[in-house]
């Protein structure tokens, strides 16, 4: 791991059966960048992504981690409540269905207010004016503060969902397909959304997708995966307008030709 | 009218009982119902109550219930508070039930086997039909004839592990967890599942057992076999260093044969749902064999979707005696809370009416 | 009564509790298993109090069991009745003279002393069960003093309604690490918990856990700094003995409205007239 990178893994295996997710996986991640990781379904990407956020161990390999204060730490080797304690604090992650990451019986406020109730927040008046500026960060109409998510479409309940990851300023967050199963019209506004928040905030990013429209939109980096293999990496515009790798080639084409 | 507080607590529980006596004793001019009676012809009653008390004694049962006016969950409760105070001398040699005297065994994965398919004393084809005969008194026909070689009865889930096809527990020599003794942590192991499904409600189980046919978690179950008859019980005391045998009990068993199940390195085997139930039960023991299937659903690598398998859920409700302990518990007085509660709602009333007035004035 | 042991349960089962027990006083407001026994009263009626108390009664103890407040309500006199029979231990109504007191739903009015022990009945002891059923993930969220979700119940409380809606069984913060659940007790019995000078045990026997508050330790109800926690009463005075701090019992008089409050705690009520003491019910 170099001194400047924020995230680094080597040699990641796992296989799942005779099956290969990972095979030798290298990734950096520098501070303030996106990384996009693009593939097809079965390429690893999301693997990729669970094994990077600690989520899922490889069989074999090293995911390091540097904090705000320099320190470096190995995350599979991490004790559980350290895990925990960073993916509510310095990480986040930001899934496809906003639903697996939301109360939807809780108010908007209530969502976007418990990480900093779990960071102990004390002051109800102070919480729900954050949770409110953190709704307008999101487009989302203050006056929707109190109402159940219940009520809200697909498109705000990934907004809220950003919201609530985003209030604690976290340095790294993961997403995974996070405009997937949205309109065309919605995609293209989230899209913009987490162009803006990213860079104001200055917060790295992981990101998976199969979309190169998605990658080319919000990613400084790609990686192409095809069954568990990283087959080119580079800064997004030279991969997508220079494809080397006959697969990367055979994706951008496709993308060309629909 | 001045207020006199309410006193007479200790009166008003003594005549309580004494009511309750009078009631179960009915009218005097009926014979009193004798133990012998409830233990020789409510057998089945008395079955369920040795069960759910988790404790094996005929004829406590049926003093239980008596005592209980027939009620069966308060006669299981009777017999659990009384096995607390008992002394527990030795533990047993695990039952076999391959040796068991039987009186009653089928199966519905094969036409034929080794011992054939006896049918015992079962309600399984009788008409439905109230028989008001036995008003008048019954005397039963002579019994049918026994077949005089008892024949060998190998279980079912033997046969089919010869040819490797059922999977077979590893033999073991390991304490299990004991439920009356120790709390028990979830996730939980095999032995402390089966423990509390023991002696878990029938009622309970038999709805869980049901649901997972109807497709709320199932795995494709038939009977592989159903065994009813007597079986020895054997400790090893200390100073002989052999077995003896200190007694028999009747027990209900069942094995369900569930889908299959297998991996890359393992080859697919059936799986198995196990039920054992003191005395002639077999409703119970196949709706504990159909939950201990459900129940194994994470170790077999099924996804959990169905109440039936989720191992919290099951098992903290299947205990009939803490079910009614807790529902029960409603009638004792809560006025203390519901009054906080009356004060809370008008206070929020209250605020609610200032409001509104504070804004009509505005 | 024939048969059975000093208080109905075996010296070894006693030994088991009091090692949870102390277990229990070692780390304040956590939880700890212990193996429940069936007991001669149905689960839910008090049988983890029972447990308890029996554990730590001597031949010389006095005890005194109340429930709602009352030393003659009928739960509260089948429990006295049972460990008369069975420990033959001296019996009172009056909280000072008590060394051992059980209760359910209540606190007693008079301050508790150093020397005595308050056992606390308890129904449910997870004070996150509304929020998560399931035990086994409620005890990782104590093991890492992830309590956000309690904090979010009430803010959302206080988005709904205004204020926390919780009036009873409100939970506890203890020696600021572990949420806990003080039993039934009405919301304004809280702060009676703090640094009491008296150990306090708490018996949950269907659920099967025990814990305890050691003397002088800190609990604190949970609030918002900007929605601070109120201890409320009803806002009268007792009509027997004119109290006006005590918390009090509704009784319904007639069928026209008519009301009559007085204090919950009958031994604090009958001592306060015995002084001199009289409400407006009593005066009339």
């Amino acid at each position: 791991m170099t001194d400047e990178t924020l995230l680094s893994a080597r040699n990641l295996n796992l296989h799942f059966g005779a099956v290969p997710a990972l095979v030798n996986v290298n990734a950096d991640l520098w501070p303030g960048e996106v990384l996009a990781i693009v593939g097809e379904s079965g390429s690893g990407k999301t693997t990729l992504l669970n094994v990077l956020s600690g989520r899922m161990a490889p069989q074999s390999g090293t995911v390091w981690y540097r904090d705000s204060e320099g320190v470096q730490s190995d995350v599979h080797a991490m004790s559980a409540p350290s895990l925990r304690a960073l993916h509510r604090s310095d990480w986040g992650f930001v899934h496809q269905n906003p639903r697996d990451n939301l109360r939807m019986g809780v108010s908007a406020g209530g969502n976007v207010g418990e990480r900093l109730m779990a960071q102990g927040s004390r002051h109800y008046g102070s919480i729900r004016e954050e949770a409110i500026r953190w709704l307008a960060q999101v487009e989302i109409d203050e006056a929707r503060v109190d109402d159940l998510p219940r009520t809200f479409s697909g498109g705000m309940l990934q907004r809220l969902q950003i919201a609530r990851t985003l209030v604690t300023h976290p340095r790294l967050v993961f997403m995974d397909e996070p405009t997937g199963g949205l309109d065309v019209s919605v995609q293209a506004r989230l899209l913009d959304l987490i162009r803006t928040l990213v860079r104001r905030l200055g917060i790295a990013v992981v990101l998976v997708t199969h979309d190169l429209a998605v990658a080319r939109l919000l990613a400084h980096r790609v990686m192409v995966m095809q069954r568990g293999v990283v087959v080119e990496t580079g800064l997004t515009d030279q991969v997508l307008d220079d494809p080397q790798h006959p697969y990367t080639q055979l994706l951008v084409s496709s993308v060309l030709a629909a | 009218m001045a207020y006199v507080a309410v006193k007479g607590g200790e009166r008003a529980i003594d005549n309580a009982h004494r009511w309750l006596a009078e009631e179960r004793r009915g009218n005097p001019e009926v014979p009193d119902i004798s133990i012998a009676q409830i233990a020789e012809q409510l057998g089945r009653s008395v079955d369920r109550v040795m069960a759910e008390g988790s404790l094996y004694d005929p004829s406590l049962a049926a003093l239980a219930v008596k005592q209980a006016q027939g009620d069966l969950i308060e006669a299981a409760f009777l017999v659990r508070a009384y096995r607390t105070t008992l002394p527990r001398f030795a533990a047993a040699v695990p039952v076999d039930t391959a040796a068991m005297t039987i009186k009653r065994r089928i199966s519905a994965v094969f036409k034929d086997m080794p011992g054939g398919q006896l049918l015992g004393p079962t309600y399984d084809y009788t008409h439905r039909l109230l028989d008001f005969a036995l008003e008048a008194g019954f005397t039963p026909p002579p019994p049918a004839e026994l077949p005089t070689e008892a024949e060998e009865m190998p279980r079912i889930h033997d046969i089919l592990g010869h040819e490797g096809l059922m999977e077979m527990d590893a033999p073991s020599d390991a304490e299990p967890f004991d439920i009356t003794r120790a709390p028990m942590q979830f996730p939980a192991g095999r032995d402390a599942r089966l423990q509390s499904l023991a002696r878990g409600d029938e009622g309970f189980l038999l709805a869980m057992g049901y649901s997972t046919q109807r497709g709320w978690g199932g795995s494709h179950p038939f009977v592989g076999e159903i065994r009813v008859g007597t079986a020895s019980v054997e400790i090893v005391p200390p100073e002989l260093g052999f077995a003896i045998d200190i007694g028999d009990v009747e027990l209900t068993e069942c094995q369900m044969v569930n889908q299959f199940a297998g991996s890359k390195t393992q080859p697919p085997q059936f799986t198995r749902g196990y039920g054992l139930v003191f005395g002639h039960c077999e409703r119970k023991s196949m709706a504990m064999a159909l939950v201990d299937r459900a129940l194994r659903a994470a170790e077999l690598g099924e996804e959990i979707t169905a109440p039936a398998q989720m191992q919290e859920f099951v098992i903290y409700h299947c205990d009939n005696i803490e079910a009614t302990g807790f529902v029960e518990h409603l009638k004792l007085p809560h006025y203390v809370d519901f009054q906080s509660e009356l004060e809370t709602i008008r206070r929020m009333r209250a605020d609610a009416e200032r409001e509104m007035m504070q804004e009509a004035a505005q | 009564m024939n048969g059975y042991n000093f208080a109905y349960l075996d010296e070894q089962t006693k030994r088991m509790i009091r090692r949870a027990i102390l277990k229990a006083v070692a780390i304040p407001g956590h939880q700890v298993p212990f193996g429940s026994r069936e007991m001669p009263l149905p689960y839910g009626w008090g049988t983890g109090g029972i447990q308890v108390t029996a554990s730590v009664l001597g031949a010389n103890d006095t005890l005194k069991v109340i429930d709602q407040g009352a030393d003659d309500t009928t739960n509260a006199v089948s429990i006295r009745r049972f460990f008369a029979r069975t420990a033959g231990v001296a019996t009172t109504t009056h909280t000072a003279e008590a060394t051992v007191i059980q209760t359910r739903h209540r606190i007693p009015e008079h301050p508790l002393r150093e020397d005595q022990i308050l056992v606390y009945q308890v129904p449910q002891p997870e004070p996150l069960f509304k929020l998560e059923p399931s035990r086994a993930e409620a005890r990782r969220m104590h093991g890492l003093a992830e309590y956000g979700l309690m904090h979010v119940k009430l803010y959302e409380d206080i988005t709904r309604y205004g204020h926390v809606s919780i009036s009873y069984d409100y939970p506890v913060m203890v020696g600021g690490r572990y949420l806990m659940s003080p039993s039934p007790i009405p919301a304004f019995d809280n702060p009676k918990m703090h640094m009491m000078p008296a150990l306090q045990l708490f018996g949950a026997g269907r659920e099967k856990r025990i814990y305890a508050i050691p003397p002088y330790t800190r609990v604190e109800s949970l609030d918002f700094e900007d929605h601070p926690f109120r201890a409320t009463r009803a806002p009268h005075a007792c009509g027997l003995c004119g109290a006006e701090d005590s918390y009090l019992d509704e009784v319904v008089t007639d069928d026209k409205g008519g009301r009559l409050f007085v204090c919950s705690d009958t031994d604090h009520c009958e001592t306060r007239r015995a002084d001199g003491h009289t409400g407006t019910e009593l005066a009339a």
